[in-house]
């Protein structure tokens, strides 16, 4: 069993200890908001934060997130009101969904630290998270939107 | 704008019909076409039936969706084409997906009903049909007050969920009436002309939020590879690395020896890991070594050889048998009397769908083993629970289909094999499994965009006008190198030969986004606009003096030319190019901004416009995040996206070597105009992406004076051009 805190709860996973982090969310705890997309560290549609930094679950082990503080998409508002994530319905960014949490969860990492990107530091900080659907114009309108509101 | 209800596979007849205080309207397909009826012949059996819509007493309504939804907004964009002349009040509407249900909930299509969304189908395939479906409810509610009241139906008009009687100053919501009416025996016929003026629509062109988008910013959204089942266990298939190579033996005791593993299961393409975890299946994955049986088709095929040198071979080799696509006038004799004579080739490599959930689905049988359920994202569910059935050897009906969102599709789904397979492994292994491709298997056993070589070659008569066009498409996959290659909807070119050369490398191949269009376009409006250059001319003006236009390309044009600021000229090291595409019905025209990084060979696009007709824009802003999909996606393959195969077998592996357009190389402004159009819904999926790659190909031209002949653009071409 290790244990780890996820979405301010503790949980403890009946998993080895190199089990990748987004499997023991997405089919061990059932959070399947954190989505698989390559397993191997280039796409980002796994991203959550792990003690409030955004990191790629699919390259962290069970056993390396022992003890921490993991937040998903689904521990980022009761009810979908973080900033960020009313911004993406004003702007109604999603379109096949699939890489928006790991979109939001690596957005929500960047205002936290600078409330007032530039369109650059936008960019260079969501570089990293692969959105298929081309929904790229939007994300930027989007964070833009809720700057300074986190 | 209401909830969604996805559980397809509940919304059976009984439990929309059953119970359920208010009105029902259900549908029937006749002959004459999909008509709403009422209870009564519902329940006649010579009909086939379904609900389509509920109105209950507390004014709330529930509206059928029969379109799959991928991210293009179908879902809700279909069913308010009904709300609009049923006059709803959306925010009363909830949304059920409906079943796989095609002979109910299909759309016509060659004379029979399918579900299928394809080719940017859904709103123009069900626009009419789910109007009429709305205008006859309207008709009923309209008839029913009118009773209540003892006026004549024609004195009353209705506003949002409400039938008004204005002489008499008093209204029922649509809830009360559902609370004392019934549906009439014989529901009223409607007829198109009842239906609604453009300038009566209050849902049509105003903003509806799309219902998905909140599940899909917390998590909620559920995808097949979502669904938990109670005892429900994990596979994955391994496939050949030649493609559809068989497998032979493999290490089976070893791997049965990893811990979890419950199964191994031989399939017609490969082997599938079944355990109790998916990390287990991945540990098993590392350990399974299969011998794969010889003499694959794709044995031995070496991809860029073909391209490089097979196909240029076969286009020499007047023996060669081509397929005529189209021919119109007396090409020969165009060429023989031209001043002169424009004679290019053009090359595009394979793609990859690189839907970003890999494939996956989840089958559960029952115990006596004569049923299935099945959660699957696809795009025609219809076909795919047919197709299960059938590899089943099951009746239709002991398939039990839920439909779920996708994340991603762009064509790859409307195939159902990675299902097939899941249902095959399940009822091997007895237990409910949820089977996954690993992305690397996602990329390996992919269905490609064919590679292809362009032969094209353009008469100039003496007024300078082109008068004779010769295109040869070559490559694999028949109608998947051809579609996009006729040129009459937008120019007239008197005299046209279009043929097809085929070749057959044993590679999956599948409709991509706009299919053959993005290579074909390409290639054409290269072309063109070599011809311009050399004529000395701007290529609008080339475009509008020397090559026929239909009125529709001239409208697109005119409009692109205003909204990019055509004729302005740009900053220092950045350039324009045009170009122009037809898909699904719609035209468009496009421009790009482009700068170039010369040392590294990269090309950036910056800005583009896009001036589309697309028909009435049911939903502007939707249509709007469609076109930019369409832009994105297709210029990540104009500069990027790149499968080679060797010996048979796929290079490329991950998001590492096959590489997808990331937001630094996306542009930083899209702007796209709808033309203002009374004239009836086309396709908008795919009208961004097939004019993308002459666009960027015809500005790093105005940028540098050398042309790119083949995409993507990488940067190797980039510099190679750029030292022609
Ligand atoms: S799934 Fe983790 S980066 Fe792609
Ligand atoms: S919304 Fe589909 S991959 Fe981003």
């Amino acid at each position: 069993m290790i244990k780890l805190r996820v979405n301010g709860k503790s949980v403890a996973v009946a998993a080895e200890p190199d089990t990748p982090l987004l499997w023991a969310i997405r089919e061990h705890l059932k959070l399947t908001g954190t989505k698989y997309g390559c397993g191997a560290g280039h796409c980002g549609a796994c991203v959550v934060h792990v003690d409030g930094r955004a990191v790629k679950s699919c390259q962290l082990s069970l056993s390396r997130a022992a003890g921490s503080d993991v937040t998903t998409i689904e521990g980022l508002s009761p009810d979908a009101s973080h900033p960020l994530q009313k911004a993406w319905i004003a702007e109604q960014v999603p379109q096949c969904g699939y890489c928006q949490s790991g979109q939001i969860m690596k957005a929500v990492e960047l205002l936290e630290k600078n409330p007032h990107p530039s369109r650059d530091q936008i960019v260079r900080h969501m570089d990293s998270v692969i959105c298929r659907c081309g929904t790229y114009t939007r994300i930027v309108s989007a964070i833009q939107r809720a700057a300074g509101e986190v | 704008m209401g909830n969604i209800k996805l559980d397809t596979a509940q919304i059976s007849r009984r439990h929309f019909l059953g119970g359920a205080a208010g009105l029902t309207f259900v549908i029937s397909i006749g002959p004459k076409g999909t008509w709403l009826v009422a209870d009564a012949a519902a329940k006649a059996p010579e009909y086939a039936i379904g609900a389509w819509v509920r109105i209950t007493p507390d004014n709330q309504l529930t509206i059928i969706t029969p379109a799959a939804e991928m991210g293009q907004g179908s879902m809700t964009g279909v069913p308010i084409a009904l709300a609009e002349e049923l006059d709803a009040d959306w925010s009363t509407v909830t949304l059920e997906m409906a079943p796989a249900d095609p002979a109910t909930f299909g759309y016509n299509r060659r004379g029979g009903k399918v579900m299928r969304i394809t080719g940017s189908r859904a709103i123009r395939s069900y626009f009419e049909q789910m109007r009429l479906a709305g205008a006859q409810v309207r008709k009923v509610l309209l008839q029913a007050a009118a009773e209540e009241w003892g006026v004549d139906a024609s004195t009353l008009v209705t506003e949002p969920n409400t039938v008004v009687d204005r002489l008499n100053k008093r209204k029922l919501s649509y809830g009360e009436i559902a609370s004392f009416a019934t549906v009439p025996a014989a529901m009223p016929t409607v007829s198109t002309d009842e239906l609604k003026k453009v300038s009566e629509f209050r849902l049509i062109g105003n903003p509806v939020p799309r219902a998905d988008i909140p599940a899909k910013v917390d998590g909620s959204a559920k995808f097949s590879i979502d669904v938990q089942l109670p005892g429900m266990v994990y596979a994955s298939t391994v496939h050949a690395p030649v493609q559809l190579a068989e497998p032979e033996s493999w290490n089976d005791s070893e791997v049965r020896r990893i811990p979890g593993v419950i199964d191994v299961v031989r399939l017609d393409k490969g082997v599938a890991i079944v355990a109790d975890t998916f990390e287990h299946v991945l540990a098993a994955r590392r350990v399974l070594a299969v011998d794969w049986k010889k003499g694959a088709p794709a044995e031995g095929y070496d991809s860029e050889k073909a391209l490089e040198q097979d196909y240029m071979a076969m286009a020499m080799d007047r023996q060669s048998p081509r397929r005529s696509v189209a021919e119109t006038g007396d090409v020969t004799n165009a060429f023989a009397s031209a001043v002169k004579v424009y004679k290019a080739d053009f090359r595009s490599d394979y793609c990859y769908h690189a839907q970003m959930e890999p494939l996956n689905a989840v089958a559960r049988f029952n115990a006596a083993g004569d049923k299935v359920e099945i959660w699957e994202g696809t795009q025609s569910p219809g076909g795919s629970r047919a197709a299960i059935a059938d590899a089943l050897e099951f009746e239709f009906e002991q398939v039990i289909h839920h439909q779920m969102y996708m994340g991603g599709a762009f064509g790859r789904r409307s195939i159902t094999d990675y299902t097939i397979e899941t249902a095959l492994i399940a009822r091997a292994t007895k237990r409910p499994v949820k089977m996954i491709w690993t992305r690397e298997e996602d990329l390996a056993f992919a269905m490609f965009r064919p590679q292809n070589l362009q032969c094209l070659e353009a008469a100039l008569d003496d007024d300078g006008k082109i008068a004779g066009w010769r295109h040869c498409v070559i490559g694999d996959g028949d109608r998947l190198i051809t579609s996009g290659i006729n040129i009459e909807d937008y120019y007239t070119i008197p005299n046209r030969l279009i043929e097809q050369l085929g070749a057959s490398h044993g590679i999956r191949l599948k409709h991509w986004r706009a299919v053959a269009h993005p290579f074909n376009i390409f290639a054409i409006e290269s072309l063109v606009d070599e011809i311009a250059a050399d004529q000395g001319l701007d290529p609008l003006e080339f475009r509008r003096k020397r090559l026929a236009m239909t009125p529709k390309a001239e409208a697109v044009f005119d409009a692109v030319e205003k909204l990019s600021n055509w004729h302005t000229p740009r900053p220092d090291g950045r350039a324009l190019g045009l170009s122009v595409t037809e898909r699904s019905g719609s035209l468009g025209a496009g421009v790009v901004e482009i700068s170039l990084d010369r040392e590294r060979g990269r090309i950036r696009v910056h800005k583009v416009w896009a001036a589309i007709d697309g028909g009435i824009i049911v939903q502007p802003d939707m249509a709007r995040a469609n076109v930019e999909s369409g832009i994105v996606y297709g210029l990540s393959s104009v500069l990027k996206e790149r499968a080679t195969i060797k010996n048979g077998a796929v290079v490329q592996s991950n998001f590492h070597d096959y590489q997808v357009l990331k937001m630094s190389e996306a542009p930083e402004e899209i702007h796209v105009e709808f033309l203002d159009r009374e004239t009836s819904p086309t396709g908008l999926g795919e009208i961004g992406n097939p004019f993308i790659g002459a666009a960027v190909a015809n500005a790093f031209h105005a940028l540098t004076g050398k042309r790119l002949y083949h995409m993507p653009f990488t940067p190797e071409r980039v510099r190679a051009a750029l030292q022609t």
